[in-house]
């Protein structure tokens, strides 16, 4: 690599990464020149000084064929960006990697919308294979006629595409009285965001002709877990979608190819992938994974069920955990979402929460849709805690854990976590996760 | 097109009529999507029996004939289940233990395992034929899920060993858990947006 002629990339990159450490950056050298780009972006624009840029030479790649075009491909990120992926968990590493998940590199994410192959997962059994010309989605139950559907029979419905996040209830359970994880991709990145496309539930439900005595309906996946739910027929016939594709292409296996329910605003789990079956009922199932999984502990013992909503919440994803900054100017960058509507305004402190200013939101601001949020801050080297907080469009205020804490019992794998988010950063720069 | 836009006008004009006339809608109506393409190739209750696997928790609906008890069960436990949950379901190399946790809730380390857990039985016969063993999901017949069911519940101190696990039996067990669920009352938090002598962030960081 050319490394005067790559330094403006570089620079572009170091932004987004500041100082980044070995787990999401793997090369040395390529880490070294991160750190030394990012030192003098920083630097520059603190003014303290700009080095004097050295003559340009053309480069390499005005004098030379670039790579011919095969005859046919599927375009893949440059070799350079190798080191943007998910991620397994570091914290509560699992024994096998079939029920398991992994994470969106959050800080790496330029825009609102995920790329696919970077779409956070939960799997309850692993990716199964499945082939779209033998796939079927059965409705039955309580409706006057079962029927079954193929996937060619979907796709001729009429299409809606909506953007939406998605998050796992478990987003954070790692990270609620004491730091565990280190970077935000592992405390937040049980989220993603695309552009959904597919039917109406409720397109499909009127086909087979809802009783009037249903009130819920359990969906059911075509994995080795067959993993389940009870959903409202409300919510159901309210937004969701019966989904087979993402950001303009068929779902990738292992967010549901090749079809899966979609939830907006809700718990991920509930959008069940690689949907096989809704079956409409008068009263929700109890399964396993809506008792002994996917609640929440209250005081007195007792646990909340069918919490389904995915609360406002936001974090800062630039500094964040692991970062590394320098004194003088830096633009905090992060991500607002709401599973009851829009983001209507985020608020940042610079001091550990005494003082708040509201930040600047980038449109559009959507519906359930992750909404970014940026802050000009003029850092001047002494130690101090950074966090984001974040109101939605039915005047919900992001609470604190403290908040939380006093209305629910914080014990073992807590699901829910949308407290305000603190970064630690010291007198080096070094920004770390804070949250107490 | 004039004759296209004709047409499209007067349907919208007799959808709006209809609409006005208070015909029963669908919820759809308001969507573009709301005309029935009828695609879908109806199919009989009876011919999706292999797919009808749910089974509901409160009553047990979905149960489906057989029967089994604990020591079957635990022959087939050690056999198919004990080389990733342990012996006795205490816990082995890929996942924690299922038995101990009832009456930990009110406790600091809640436990959960089927037995503390679980508010309906049933919800156990539905999940171990749903899913497991892990490797071979949907493999165990009706009589082996009901004696692994039957297995835990046992090893929970729920049933003795020689009581036959059935449709009946296993919907009139009462859990312990049966009344320790809440509905979603959220929010539950009612935080204010203070921007100025603002109390701080509880953090782990030392106060300077």
């Amino acid at each position: 690599m050319d490394q005067k002629i790559d330094g403006v990339r570089l620079v572009a990159a170091a932004r987004t990464e500041l100082e980044a450490h070995s787990s999401i950056t793997h090369n040395p050298s390529r880490r070294a020149l991160l750190a030394k780009t990012a030192a003098a972006a920083v630097t520059g624009l603190a003014g303290v000084g700009v080095a004097r840029a050295e003559p340009l030479s053309v480069p390499e790649s005005n004098k030379t064929l670039g790579r011919p075009l095969p005859p046919e491909e599927y375009g893949v990120p440059s070799k350079y960006e190798s080191h943007v992926k998910r991620r397994r968990t570091d914290v509560l590493v699992n024994k096998q990697n079939y029920s398991d998940w992994s994470f969106t590199p959050l800080h790496q994410q330029l825009g609102t919308v995920t790329p696919n192959g970077l779409i956070y997962e939960r799997h309850h059994n692993g990716v199964p294979d499945i082939n779209p010309d033998q796939h079927r989605f059965v409705i039955h139950g309580m409706v006057r006629q079962p029927l079954v559907f193929s996937m060619s029979d979907l796709m001729k419905y009429p299409s809606v595409s909506r953007f939406h996040f998605m998050e796992c209830s478990g987003n954070g359970l790692t990270d609620w009285l004491k730091p565990a994880a280190r970077t935000v991709q592992q405390t937040h990145g049980l989220l993603s965001c695309a552009q959904w496309t597919g039917i109406p539930v409720s397109t499909l439900l009127d086909e087979a002709g809802v009783s009037p005595s249903a009130t819920w309906a359990l969906a059911e996946g075509g994995d080795g877990a067959a993993h389940a739910r009870s959903i409202p027929m409300k919510k159901l016939m309210e937004d969701a979608l019966i989904v087979y594709a993402a950001n303009g292409e068929m779902l990738r296996p292992e967010n549901g190819y090749p079809l899966r329910l979609f939830i907006p605003g809700w718990e991920g789990n509930v959008s069940i992938k690689w949907l096989r079956r809704l079956k409409l009922g008068d009263q929700p199932w109890h399964l396993r994974s809506e008792t002994a999984r996917y609640t929440d502990p209250m005081p007195d013992g007792k646990w909340r069920q069918f919490s389904f909503e995915m609360e406002a919440k936001s974090v800062i994803t630039s500094p964040s955990g692991s970062m590394k900054i320098r004194p003088g100017p830096i633009e905090i960058v992060g991500f607002a979402w709401s599973g009851k509507g829009s983001i209507r305004a985020v608020d940042v402190t610079l001091d550990g929460g005494r003082t708040w200013r509201q930040a600047q939101l980038e449109g559009p601001v959507m519906d359930k849709c992750l909404t970014r949020f940026r802050l000009q801050w003029n850092w001047n080297g002494g130690p101090t805690t950074i966090a984001s907080r974040c109101v939605d469009s039915t005047g919900y205020v992001q609470p604190t854990v403290e908040d939380i804490q006093k209305v629910r019992a914080i014990t073992g794998f807590v699901q829910h976590h949308n407290g305000v988010f603190p970064w630690s950063i010291n007198e080096a720069g070094e920004v770390k996760n804070a949250i107490a | 097109m004039r004759s296209l836009e004709t047409v499209t006008m007067a349907l919208a004009t007799v959808m709006l009529l209809a609409g006005c006339a208070g015909n029963t809608v669908s919820s759809t109506t308001a969507s573009p999507h709301a005309r029935s393409m009828a695609l879908g190739a109806p199919v009989a209750e009876a011919d999706l029996v292999a797919w009808n696997i749910d089974v509901r928790g409160p009553d047990g609906q979905g149960l489906p004939p057989g029967s089994g008890n604990a020591r079957t069960g635990k022959a087939l436990f050690d056999a198919k289940c004990a080389s990733c949950h342990g012996a006795a379901a205490a816990g082995g190399p890929m996942f924690g233990t299922m038995v101990g946790g009832i009456g930990s809730f009110k406790t600091d380390k809640r436990l959960l395992t089927p037995g503390s857990m679980y508010p309906y039985a049933p919800a156990l016969f539905d999940y171990i034929r749903r899913a497991m063993p892990l490797t071979e999901p949907q493999s165990l017949s009706n009589d082996e899920t009901y004696a692994v069911t039957a297995y835990l519940l046992h090893l929970n101190g729920l049933v003795d060993q020689d009581v036959e696990m059935n449709s009946t039996s296993l919907a009139a067990i009462r859990m312990p858990n049966r009344d320790g669920f809440i509905v979603d009352d959220r929010p539950d938090t009612s935080a204010a947006r203070c921007m100025q002598d603002c109390k701080p962030l509880r953090t782990s960081v030392a106060a300077p």
